[in-house]
């Protein structure tokens, strides 16, 4: 039981820090499980950073579930992954309500409009990211030395019926699947 | 109506169990799927609101997918939208993963799965490019040069200088905040 609780708040501080989500969590996801706890060690939670990017969900949710089973069972999977989204999930309810409330405020406009702005310019750059590691197979331009060909074509291929057709997000994904076993295996 | 309510809980569950399922490479490719669901098809709220939302979920703590979800489901259906969205959204991970866990070495090794994943990829970049390209129509329709200017230079700070998120956030809103505030002094002046 303790157990349990230990592991909702370890997460729940993991959740509560991560603004912007994604890669920036994982040093303070190790830090909580394997350096504060040492409920998972470096190598198992390497594998399980290699796992949560190979799966879909958010790499919090995916990270907690596994370590969350590690340390102590379903139990422990339910409670990480509680800890880890609850916080967030409130706030941001209440940040929406706050906005919603005052929206007559220029204020409240205004900084909305720049956090658009800004919150744009950060998907422009996840965009970048994943560009990088399909056409490259690489996580830093820095890296980049040869270019996977086939990737490139899927892309366009995508990204025509997608603005032209409007096709449905998820059959692209299943197809892209489907291409991706048949082309690179 | 009761039947109607339930009929929309119901597709706000299997909705977003679809869409946490499908969301390879990260939060933001749920904000396409959102907007292919939620807007376009059954038109429940407008774009403007839509990017009003990832906004939100991008500058509060935690996973954006989540977050947006939550949003997503209290703007369809209240509180209880927000739950049955949470839950569906955290279920397929949690599934996946647990299932996972149990011979995850096998499973890093499988070349197949791993060919899948790599041409999965091609279609999540496609995704969020289309996303993109709409989104910054709508930035330009405000005509205004420093949200514009904004875009870019966001971007430039995350993805080049790896600036930290929520830094580039506060700066943004500082930026716009003084901007307001100094229009509003200089109307007060002329009048």
């Amino acid at each position: 039981m303790s157990k349990l609780v230990q592991i909702f708040i370890s997460f729940f501080q993991i959740g509560l820090f991560s603004i912007g989500g994604g890669y920036a969590i994982i040093p303070m996801i190790q830090e909580q499980v394997v350096n504060l706890h040492g409920w998972v060690s470096q190598k198992t939670f390497t594998d399980i950073i290699t796992i949560s990017q190979m799966t879909p969900g958010p790499l919090a949710v995916n990270t907690s579930t596994f370590v969350g089973i590690q340390i102590a069972g379903v139990p422990g999977a339910v409670m990480a992954t509680f800890g880890c989204v609850i916080s967030g999930i409130v706030i941001s309810l209440g940040l929406y309500r706050f906005f919603q409330k005052h929206q007559e405020s220029v204020y409240v406009l205004d900084v909305l409009k720049g956090l658009k702005a800004a919150s744009l310019g950060l998907i422009v750059s996840a965009a970048a990211t994943i560009l990088v590691l399909t056409f490259f197979g690489v996580s830093e331009i820095s890296q980049i030395s040869s270019m996977d060909w086939i990737s490139v074509i899927v892309f366009l291929i995508c990204l025509v019926v997608l603005r032209k057709w409007k096709f449905n997000p998820i059959l692209v994904m299943i197809v892209t699947g489907i291409a991706g076993g048949i082309l690179y295996t | 109506m009761k039947e109607k309510k339930w009929k929309l809980y119901g597709w706000l569950f299997t909705v977003n169990i679809f869409i946490s399922a499908f969301t390879f490479g990260g939060g933001y490719v749920v904000v396409p799927m959102i907007r292919k669901y939620f807007v376009v098809k059954k038109r429940l709220f407008s774009e403007d609101e839509l990017m009003d939302m990832a906004a939100v979920a991008q500058s509060t703590p935690g996973a954006i997918a989540i977050n947006l979800a939550a949003l997503a489901g209290y703007r369809t259906a209240g509180t209880i939208g927000t739950v049955i969205s949470c839950i569906a959204a955290v279920l397929p991970p949690l599934v996946i993963l647990g299932v996972i866990s149990l011979w995850y070495a096998a499973f890093a090794a499988n070349t197949v799965i791993a060919a899948v994943l790599r041409g999965m990829q091609a279609g999540v970049a496609a995704l969020i490019v289309d996303l993109v390209a709409d989104m910054c129509q709508m930035i330009w329709k405000e005509k205004s040069v420093m949200l514009t200017l904004m875009v870019p230079a966001a971007f430039v700070a995350s993805f080049f200088m790896k600036i930290n998120v929520a830094q580039i956030l506060i700066v943004c809103c500082i930026l716009c905040i003084i901007r307001t505030a100094y229009q509003r002094g200089g109307k007060k002046c002329q009048n």
